[in-house]
């Protein structure tokens, strides 16, 4: 037990796949524009760790280890598509914003990295545990970085207005803004880390 | 004139790394150094170029066969077992190219730019609405916005590598180290990558 429930704490903090493995950049930095935004991209990619984390342990003795990363690529490819088409006919409006990184899920390094690096090695239920903690983790990330966003650059934060507009920093909710600041976030979060 | 805009827009207005936010992890991996960036920079060019053009006939046979649902899955095998077939081809035919871009290679199938460039040609309203106006949607015009969308991606990746090469040699404070002044960089890069916006 002790062992499942630090498979799950560790994606959240020790191997937090933004801040500390640096993995999953592009929807990290492109989605973030909102804490609603970021939240979305970060459940959906959650699903697909989980399912194809589950799914390849289930066939890991199966696969044979030449073929391993394009059989992995089509699991993932398939709840990929399952998530997109999920999403263009129930969540509509946030398959509009999120748009091309939806299907993009597929090559974020995260998915197919777990399933390389866990997956492949360890049994049905520490995989989905392992899955859950590392989607949890970039979930949390991304919601985060989309909140801190949100706030300095719309003054708002899940779409409430906290203080007047008057008063934002439009470059946050731009594109340099993304990377400035994730790159004050990591650096927060490295210096809390060290001690 | 039109096509010369292409050029314009796919490079500088809507750089792909640095306001799409495609191909990031190269960008921040292999950017260490100017001949590594060039190297990465042209084989990604050539793979973009050619993958597009095959993904762009594949989606009209998608469409054909009414199974677009296969798109990502279809696409994501295609171009991954495109990058192989290139790798053996350059060995036979230019083992000098080989050795230049071959590492990059294996590299490219999971660099997001390429999917996400051809999901955007494949498309015909999205790749409308990243031409300039009055240019119609077909394999040319693709073919040339994923030729202009790899040489922006090489530039962005050029310019990034030779910053972070007197970055190295710069006093940055312990936490910023690594990662952290790196995205600081090219979010400065990319402010100044604004300033062509309205250009096109």
């Amino acid at each position: 037990m002790s062992k499942g429930l630090q498979t799950l704490t560790n994606g959240l903090l020790k191997e937090n796949p933004t801040f500390v493995l640096v993995l999953g950049m592009c929807p990290t930095l492109a989605t973030t524009t909102s804490a609603l935004n970021g939240m979305s991209m970060g459940l959906a990619t959650l699903f697909v760790l989980v399912c194809s984390n589950i799914v390849i342990s289930l066939l890991k003795n199966l696969i044979p280890d030449k073929v391993r990363i394009p059989a992995f690529i089509v699991v993932i490819a398939t709840f990929v598509t399952m998530v997109q088409l999920a999403m263009q006919a129930y969540l509509p409006a946030i398959y509009e914003v999120l748009g091309l990184f939806i299907p993009l899920i597929v090559v974020n390094c995260i998915v197919l990295g777990r399933a390389e690096a866990f997956a492949a090695k360890n049994s049905v239920g520490l995989s989905a545990l392992d899955g859950l903690g590392m989607g949890l983790g970039f979930t949390l990330a991304l919601t985060l970085l989309g909140a801190i966003r949100e706030i300095l650059g719309a003054g708002k934060i899940f779409g409430t207005q906290i203080y007047d507009s008057t008063y934002t920093t439009l470059i946050f909710v731009l594109a340099p803004g993304a990377f400035i600041a994730l790159a004050y976030l990591m650096a927060i979060v490295n210096k809390l880390m060290k001690k | 004139m039109a096509y010369f805009l292409i050029f314009i827009s796919a490079i500088f207005v809507n750089n792909i790394v640095l306001s799409q936010f495609l191909g990031i992890c190269p960008f921040l991996g292999v950017s260490k150094k100017i001949d590594t960036a060039l190297g990465m920079g042209a084989a990604v060019t050539f793979v973009l170029t050619v993958a597009t053009i095959v993904t762009f006939l594949l989606q009209k046979l998608l469409v054909m066969w009414h199974v677009e649902f296969l798109q990502t899955i279809l696409f994501i095998l295609v171009i991954a077992a495109l990058v192989q077939m290139i790798e053996i081809m350059l060995k036979k035919v230019s083992p000098a190219l080989y050795q230049a871009l071959g590492v990059f290679l294996p590299l490219i199938t999971t660099n997001c730019c390429i999917l996400g460039v051809a999901l955007i040609v494949a498309d015909e309203k999205k790749l409308l609405a990243s031409l300039p106006d009055h240019l119609s949607a077909n394999l040319l015009t693709g073919t040339l916005f994923a030729f202009a969308t790899a040489i922006g991606f090489a530039l962005a990746l050029v310019l990034f590598a030779g910053i972070r090469e007197q970055l190295a040699l710069a006093k940055v404070p312990k936490a910023m180290k690594g990662t952290p002044i790196a995205l600081l960089t090219a979010g400065l890069l990319a402010m100044a990558f604004m300033g062509f916006s309205g250009v096109v």
